[in-house]
């Protein structure tokens, strides 16, 4: 191994689903405390906490975590970055340990999101008498959501979805139930998910509708959870335990973009091509191509988000997504398998510990240690997450080959 | 009328309504939002433009679960004014996906969102079938 190379020492996650007898803090310690022990070190060995909770930036949840797992007097670094805050807390401490100011690295995303219903939307109401006067950027005098399209998350990503049916056509409301289907049929054989429910697509089409075409069973579940891991180097991995070592995950490639200006980007959130320039990169980083990955867990946090981004990741050819998918290649036996933890669908999505979560499943998995839903041999993965906004976090995995 | 207002500043009201874009005057990249600089080439001179009424309705979704206060079902979509992407409502039809298709041709049209204390009617935009 590279001295310079980044490895995923440890990493673990909490079940996600309703925990109403925890808090944010509890939630992360049971993640970074496991995490510790997965990679077997301890707080005295890490030289930097990045920690991401976006529900309650600003309110310093790293040092509230320090209060609860060990007050060493390291750098926190509190991160948000919308859905990608995971990630960006993973890419944090990734960053420190590749410049050499620290290393070991603990990364930690804490969420606690049941019950919160619908999110975006809403807007700002009329407050002193009712006179219209026109305020913010548009110069609005009356809100904007629902008068002028949705803010709605589930109304967004819909949109997205559908845009590319305009631009490639065959896409239908049955093709994203069928997504859907999918990763309620994989979340059965992952314990730690919010949901573990197979539905039939009649199941999925007939339920709530909440953002044509996307119906309740197609968003993003929201819930509770955490999911921590500790970074270091090649140069460091080589003084551990030969175990240490065999279990060790290599970062091959850590990437962030934003979104970039495209037309329209500020009318329809693009999530398009920021995720295919960190895929673009990503793939550079590592030096694999899409067709050496084994399994890929990205973000489908509705049903039409899933369809765009095996474009955007290049697990197809360019406008092949529909085909691609009605192949079966991203079925958990099929020759690309996408999101076999269930996805954000019905693992669930607690924001903050999602682009970490996200990595433990891969880990998992290359590790040989995903029992019944493991993907066989599998030596290479993706993880992909979006934050509406927006920013992209990619990261590439290989497992440790000793 | 000397007594309406537009929903939103980028709505021009009068005989023939439509809506106006900043249009960055080094590269052309078009804005509706107030601007403190173009996101594409960082140049701060814009010029006004009016954007065409009549559109592609390139992508929607019909919102059956809302903010409070927001009435469902309704149809929001993305319009391609001739090459300028707008976002609106698609109105003054059906809710539905056998009414409201992708590559449909809409056009602008206003409509009153009500009036304040002061007798000042809001005016709002959507788009309709053509």
């Amino acid at each position: 191994m590279a001295s310079d190379d980044i490895w995923i020492l440890g990493i673990a996650m909490t079940k996600f689903g309703k925990h109403s007898d925890k808090d944010i803090v509890d939630l992360g310690s049971e993640a970074a405390i496991a995490a510790l022990a997965d990679a077997g070190v301890t707080m005295a060995d890490i030289g930097i906490l990045a920690a991401g909770n976006l529900m309650g930036a600003g309110a310093g949840f790293g040092q509230q975590l320090q209060k609860q797992i060990g007050q060493t007097g390291i750098p926190v670094y509190n991160v948000a970055n919308a859905c990608a805050t995971g990630a960006t807390a993973l890419r944090t401490a990734i960053m420190a340990v590749k410049s050499g100011e620290a290393r070991m690295g603990l990364a930690v995303g804490a969420e606690k999101l049941a019950g919160a219903g619908l999110l975006g939307g809403g807007g700002v109401s009329k407050k002193d008498g009712n006179k219209f006067e026109p305020r913010g950027r548009f110069g609005s005098v009356l809100p904007t959501d629902g008068r002028i399209g949705t803010d709605t998350m589930p109304g967004t990503f819909a949109q997205v979805g559908m845009e590319y049916g305009h631009k490639y056509g065959g896409v239908s409301f049955e093709l994203f139930a069928k997504i859907s289907e999918k990763n309620h049929a994989h979340s059965v054989l992952n314990p730690m998910a919010a949901y573990q429910k197979r539905f039939t697509l009649d199941e999925i089409m007939n339920d709530m509708m909440i953002a044509y075409p996307n119906t309740r069973p197609m968003c993003s579940a929201n819930c509770d959870g955490a999911a921590a891991a500790v970074v270091t180097s090649g140069e460091v991995l080589r003084t551990l335990s030969k175990e240490q070592q065999r279990r060790a995950i290599k970062v091959s490639a850590s990437v962030l973009t934003t979104d970039p200006y495209e037309e329209a980007c500020q009318i329809l959130p693009d999530v398009n091509t920021l995720t295919r320039n960190a895929a673009k990169i990503a793939y550079e980083q590592a030096g694999v191509s899409p067709s050496d990955l084994d399994l890929v867990e990205l973000h489908d946090c509705f049903a039409t988000a899933e369809l765009v981004h095996y474009d955007n990741l290049m697990l197809c050819p360019e406008g092949g997504a529909v085909d691609f998918f009605m192949s079966g290649a991203t079925w958990r036996d099929g020759s690309m398998p996408v999101n076999v933890s269930g996805g954000l669908e019905s693992k669930g999505h607690p924001i903050a510990a999602t682009g970490i979560a996200n990595i433990w499943e891969v880990c998992h998995h290359l590790r040989n240690e995903a029992g019944d839903r493991q993907i066989k041999d599998a030596k290479v993965g993706l993880a992909h997450v979006i934050g509406l906004g927006s920013a992209c976090g990619i990261h590439i995995l290989e497992r440790s080959g000793l | 009328m000397a007594n309406q207002i537009p929903h939103v500043d980028y709505l021009e009201l009068g005989d023939k309504p439509h809506l106006v874009a900043n249009e960055c005057t080094s590269c052309g990249a078009r804005f509706f939002d107030r601007r403190n600089a173009c996101a594409k080439c960082f140049k701060n001179d814009f010029k006004k433009v009016a954007i065409s009424t009549d559109g592609i309705l390139k992508s929607f979704t019909i919102v059956a679960f809302a903010a409070p206060g927001v009435p469902v079902p309704f149809v929001a979509g993305i319009i391609d004014c001739g090459g300028t992407s707008v976002r609106g409502n698609v109105i003054n039809t059906e809710p539905t996906p056998e009414k409201v298709t992708l590559g449909m041709k809409v056009r602008l049209t206003t409509y009153s969102l009500g009036t304040d204390d002061e007798g000042t009617e809001a005016i709002g935009f959507g788009f309709e079938p053509a």
